[in-house]
């Protein structure tokens, strides 16, 4: 289908929207960003009977908007034994992959205006939800670069657990978001979303989460939140361990960059994570300011999610780094890769659909034991 | 479900009082005992109370403190007595308010206020002459300009030296065996251990001391106004 702006080819009006767009987009997600880091704050200390940030401006939101200009206006750093090509674009290469996996959410419906319309998403390209995925995974590099680049041991050890950590649980990501596509039939986001409209019996919302069951879901917000390098599965910047991690030797703006990707990024992903599994935009309107109800709609669950990513961080400890690769491997890719070959058998039909889930069963409880057996003999379970 | 229970706990939370305040808007109660920025005392008459003996600066284990005495103009004596503490100074960049020159002292010239909020931008500012120890004409520590003082924080500047049997027995409870202060005179002694605490609403934090109760009465209006 593609975005209804370019129904007359590309002409001035098109590319004028276009850019715009880009602009709202991109200031959208930056105030997001600092509204996000403010929400974290201020919901941790909540959690732990804290006030929070509350000095500057009312509630303290204007926390994070103070912590960046002081982050702007630092003395930056480039360590002598540096790859300096490299430490230089190691920022870049995280920050920027964040914002272009934003550019293929759909936030709203479609909006008309003159006799043009347009949806309200920056890019709507067919290959849509591939480019998160190569997106998420082009940020590795930046992550890893960093560590390399810093010529310095801690940045060194957190970049190399980056890798194996983003490449670990990019692989159950994929295959969350295989199962919603394949129910769907199309990669791109807007069709994702538009194939979701609707209820089911009535009352349910056709949403992927109640037509995939749980299962890819879950796995996709646990596998996000480590693809983010978010607690409980920041291991790549374990301050306990690693002091900072890949970004030991960042500080002024390059800093603020890598900040500025990780919350970008979690953003992005609990809008993804609500364009794939619950219905992006879907949601009752009313006939009064029309366009402005499936926006509403989707802040609404992405905040609902963003809530969901701090009361993790709240809550859990960091795991230990055999617990990251056990859980990412042992459990989350079975589970995800069990799931959507359920799915893909009941699309089919449901005979074959019960036929799969009784090898499931069967191939699971194998390896279940299988994984028990060689945890003993290694001294160690999972758990 | 084992792994739920945490969830719940951290939620719950969301809902429950604030531990921490908004400190430097609003200054917790300091104990009564507490051990901060010292006073130079004088009687009630307005002398001085130091002798110049330097034993507190012989018992400083930080050695913040210097003394040097002088004899006592005969027209005009500054403390009773022969000699008076001509130079006192206290460096507060090595002082570590452990109140030994409190106990050694046997004028009780020197005791403790409640202050340890005082930021020195340089350090001539950290060192405290005798002019800045001493207390003013109405019995109250001096105010500098570098220094967060409260209302009501500058009372009760003598507890440490009060709760210090002088005699050296342990069981010494209520009995006076100080001089009057100007501004204040002879201060009641603290209740002791033996005494039944007085009825309080205050929890068990009260630190079981009559003046202590007192002094919070004369601060609960400034506490009344807590959030939370």
């Amino acid at each position: 289908m593609g975005d209804p702006i370019f129904i007359h080819g590309i002409d001035l009006a098109a590319v004028i929207t276009l850019v715009i767009k880009v602009l709202i987009a991109f200031v959208v997600l930056l105030v997001s960003v600092l509204m996000m880091i403010w929400f974290e704050r201020k919901i941790i200390s909540d959690m732990q009977n804290r006030i929070g940030p509350d000095r500057a401006g009312p509630w303290g939101i204007l926390q994070s908007l103070a912590d960046g200009v002081k982050l702007f206006f630092k003395e930056d750093l480039l360590p002598d034994r540096a790859d300096r090509r490299m430490f230089r674009l190691a920022p870049y290469l995280s920050s920027v992959p964040a914002f272009i996996m934003f550019t293929v959410v759909p936030l709203g419906g479609v909006i008309h205006f003159g006799h043009r319309s347009t949806q309200l998403q920056v890019a709507d390209p067919p290959i849509g939800i591939l480019l998160v995925l190569a997106a998420s995974a082009v940020a590795v590099y930046g992550v890893l670069l960093a560590g390399w680049a810093s010529g310095s041991k801690y940045p060194l050890l957190g970049g190399v657990r980056a890798s194996a950590q983003l490449i670990s649980y990019e692989a159950a990501l994929s295959l969350s978001v295989a199962a919603a596509v394949l129910i769907t039939g199309s990669l791109s986001t807007r069709d994702i979303v538009d194939a979701q409209n609707g209820v089911i019996r009535g009352f349910i919302p056709n949403w992927n989460v109640f037509r995939l069951g749980f299962v890819p879901f879950i796995v996709f917000l646990l596998a996000s939140t480590a693809e983010m390098n978010r607690p409980p599965f920041d291991l790549v910047e374990a301050e306990q361990e690693l002091v900072g991690g890949f970004h030991t030797e960042y500080s002024s703006v390059r800093f603020a960059l890598f900040f500025l990707a990780e919350f970008m990024g979690t953003i992005t992903m609990s809008a993804i994570a609500v364009t794939l599994f619950l219905g992006g935009p879907d949601g009752p309107g009313f006939h009064v300011v029309r366009w402005l109800w499936p926006i509403l709609w989707f802040a609404g669950k992405t905040i609902v999610l963003l809530f969901v990513q701090v009361w993790l961080r709240g809550t859990l400890p960091r795991l230990r780094y055999d617990q990251l690769m056990g859980f990412g491997w042992k459990f989350l890719i079975p589970v995800s890769l069990g799931w959507l070959l359920v799915v893909a058998a009941m699309r089919v039909s449901l005979g074959w659909g019960l036929v799969v889930v009784a090898i499931g069963v069967v191939f699971g409880a194998l390896l279940v034991r299988a994984m028990t057996i060689s945890g003993r003999r290694v001294g160690e379970v999972f758990n | 479900m084992g792994y739920l229970t945490g969830f719940k706990v951290t939620l719950r939370q969301m809902f429950l009082p604030r531990v921490t305040s908004r400190y430097p808007n609003e200054k917790r109660r300091k104990p009564v005992r507490f051990h901060g920025r010292h006073v130079l005392n004088r009687y009630e008459d307005g002398m001085e109370k130091c002798i110049g003996c330097e034993l507190c600066a012989g018992v400083c284990p930080a050695r913040c403190i210097y003394v040097r005495g002088a004899d006592n103009p005969p027209d005009a004596p500054v403390s009773p007595g022969e000699r008076y503490g001509f130079v006192y100074e206290i460096n507060y960049l090595r002082c570590i308010h452990c109140d030994l020159c409190v106990e050694a002292c046997p004028t009780e010239a020197i005791t403790e206020s409640k202050l340890f909020e005082f930021s020195f931008t340089n350090r001539e500012d950290a060192i405290y002459t005798r002019s800045e120890l001493l207390v003013d004409d109405a019995g109250m520590p001096k105010h500098l300009p570098w220094e967060d003082w409260r209302p009501g924080e500058d009372r009760n500047t003598s507890a440490w030296m009060r709760a210090t049997a002088s005699a050296g027995v342990g069981t010494e409870e209520g009995v006076v065996h100080w001089s009057g202060e100007l501004g204040y005179g002879v201060r009641a002694p603290e209740a002791g251990q033996a005494a039944e605490p007085p009825p309080s609403h205050e929890g068990p934090d009260a630190y079981g001391l009559r003046e202590a109760h007192a002094h919070q009465a004369e601060l609960a209006h400034a506490h009344e106004g807590d959030p939370e």
